[in-house]
């Protein structure tokens, strides 16, 4: 026997300490990516919290920082997300239907389900510059609401459908054939048995994708939105601007006044969208209870 | 009776019509990008050769002395993506190790989710970090870094990017069958060599999809850039400089008044093709593969 039980204990010795050293190295990169998301939150809170005032929230952006409000970019969002969710959801959901209840032709699904794969995977830019040509110029809506709501509807519902599907898939085929053998068509048997089933699951995709287009500011800059609106948006075919607008446009501004502004802003946007992420999880939890009946 | 039959056949028909609709829109939108694209982009190449968009070493399309070298702000785009998949890429890989092989399963399903918020913050709320917190802090170790630069940016970017390939990687090795592990725990392999020679090859194309996506989100990026690298479009690979990227330049086009059909208004869409003609080819690679290269258990 060469290995003697010296040698063989040294190489047990530095194979711990090479386990042990990899397993730092881990949690050490763990750490520095929640440790990145402690620090921007932090960060934002210390240089926002101090702007958060009622006056804030009512408040037409205004040259003096101390003055500035988020009113207009806040109320645009609302509207746009509120319609942009009024085109999407019913479309993405319909489509979802479709590719899981009905698609009869294999190719044709198939190439449906890679497109859309596809689609969520392109840059939210590009979609800018679809809506800047086809709603803002062709179609003549201006740098309206509705160019705004339709180009971010286009930008969800690849992300709409797709959770909208799986929602659907958890339903057990049992549910559909019994349906069926009760003499059900196969609309009535989506309607009152599939869709109810799968509506929590749904709803909480689509609140997630809305989620997404709330931060979105992107698009909605190339499709010509404003970064300076002192009044509100009286219709749809009204101009408007968003909260990441604002952000954006207070933090390009030299003026420190202008930065607090933006952490103020940042601020709201991050309680939207963490009221709307504890909705979808609320959901999603029901959802589960529910299946298990 | 036969007419209600008839009645419901028709409602059946229509519903069917109206869902196939829904289904071919995503379609129609695909059509319609590359459509608008490819139009304008087309108009674009009528004034400007494209020799000179692919070798000009200068972009200044909105000055009196007109340059089109997209060099320029391919260079931007490039940096800043290879600065990002470099924080992203150790970050992320270690971090699905260490959560797929190490971690408990409570740890797991805590600290996956909390990751995961990385993906679900604003971009404009990065772009403020990366501008007022990250390139000051970088500022006080390299004094001579720009208020704008590729390495502040790069970095949040990278950060933002994380959970993509943390997420998807993890996902890939925790589907590797426990037995694989087992067989090789029983001819004396430790956790580590578990870790590195058995699940990461055997997640392998998982885990290589999961970083040709990451790529291809950072080339599309848009706002930490615009916000926090400049507006100075320029051929070279220093991080400590101002830059602009392809997205930053549709961006800083789109803030201006600029009337439709000019050669300016068309730039942007030149640009725009490049840069969704290279996230589509980065994302067809991953799927492929994702789909070539899947080692199949039963």
């Amino acid at each position: 026997m060469k290995l003697a039980a010296a040698d063989l204990r040294h190489m047990l010795r530095l194979r711990r300490g090479t386990e042990f050293v990899f397993k730092f190295v881990a949690v050490a990169a763990l750490l520095i990516a929640l440790g990145s998301l402690a620090t921007l939150l932090i960060d934002a809170f210390l240089d926002g919290a101090g702007r958060l005032s009622w006056q804030f929230l009512t408040s037409f952006p205004s040259r003096r920082p101390e003055e500035a409000g988020i009113l207009s970019s806040l109320v645009g969002t609302v509207y746009l997300i509120l319609l942009t969710a009024l085109v999407a959801f019913p479309v993405g959901v319909g489509a979802a239907i479709y590719l899981e209840e009905y698609a009869a032709s294999r190719w044709y699904s198939r190439l449906i389900e890679v497109n859309i794969a596809n689609l969520a995977g392109v840059p939210s830019i590009i979609y800018g510059l679809l809506g800047l040509e086809l709603f803002v110029r062709a179609l003549g809506l201006e740098r309206s609401l509705l160019a705004g709501a339709l180009t971010m509807a286009l930008l969800v519902l690849p992300i709409i459908i797709i959770s909208s599907r799986e929602a659907m898939r958890t339903v057990p085929p049992s549910i559909r054939e019994a349906s069926c053998a009760l003499g059900a068509s196969r609309w009535q048997t989506i309607w009152h048995q599939v869709l109810p089933l799968a509506l929590p699951g749904i709803l909480t995709g689509s609140i997630l994708a809305f989620s997404r287009a709330i931060g979105e500011a992107a698009p909605l800059i190339t499709i010509g939105a404003l970064t300076y609106i002192a009044f509100l948006p009286d219709g749809l075919l009204a101009p408007f601007t968003a909260l990441p607008i604002q952000i954006f446009n207070w933090v390009s501004r030299p003026q420190k006044g202008f930065h607090a502004n933006a952490a103020g802003a940042i601020l709201v946007l991050l309680v939207v969208l963490l009221l709307m992420n504890a909705l979808a999880v609320f959901l999603r939890h029901r959802h589960q209870q529910r299946l298990r009946l | 009776m036969r007419q209600q039959i008839k009645r419901g056949y028709v409602g059946e028909r229509a519903i069917h019509l109206v869902l196939f609709v829904c289904g071919t829109l995503s379609i129609v939108t695909t059509l319609g990008i590359v459509a608008v694209l490819l139009f304008e982009t087309v108009e674009f190449f009528r004034e400007v050769s494209i020799v000179e968009f692919l070798t000009d070493p200068q972009w200044t399309p909105l000055f009196a002395d007109k340059h089109f070298g997209v060099l320029s702000l391919v260079s931007g785009t490039v940096l800043t993506a290879g600065i990002a998949i470099s924080v992203a890429m150790p970050i992320g890989l270690l971090s699905a190790t260490y959560l797929s092989e190490y971690a408990s399963e409570g740890v797991r399903r805590t600290l996956k989710p909390l990751l995961e918020i990385l993906a679900g913050i604003p971009t404009v709320v990065y772009g403020y970090f990366a501008l007022l917190f990250v390139t000051p802090l970088l500022q006080a170790v390299i004094p001579s870094l720009s208020g704008f630069n590729a390495l502040g940016p790069g970095i949040v970017m990278g950060v933002m990017i994380i959970p993509m390939i943390s997420s998807l990687s993890e996902d890939a090795m925790y589907a590797v069958p426990q037995s694989l592990r087992e067989a090789a725990y029983a001819l004396g392999s430790s956790k580590l060599q578990v870790a590195l020679k058995v699940v990461v090859p055997a997640a392998f194309s998982g885990i290589a999809a999961s970083l040709l996506l990451a790529v291809s989100r950072a080339i599309g990026e848009t706002m930490i850039l615009a916000i926090a690298a400049g507006q100075q479009p320029r051929l070279t690979l220093n991080p400590l400089v101002p830059i602009e990227t392809m997205t930053a330049y549709i961006v800083q086009v789109s803030l201006g008044d600029t009337p439709t059909g000019t050669i300016e208004y068309r730039t942007i869409f030149a640009v725009g093709m490049m840069l969704f003609v290279s996230t589509l080819g980065l994302n067809l690679i991953s799927q492929w593969f994702r789909e070539r290269f899947r080692e199949q258990y039963e």
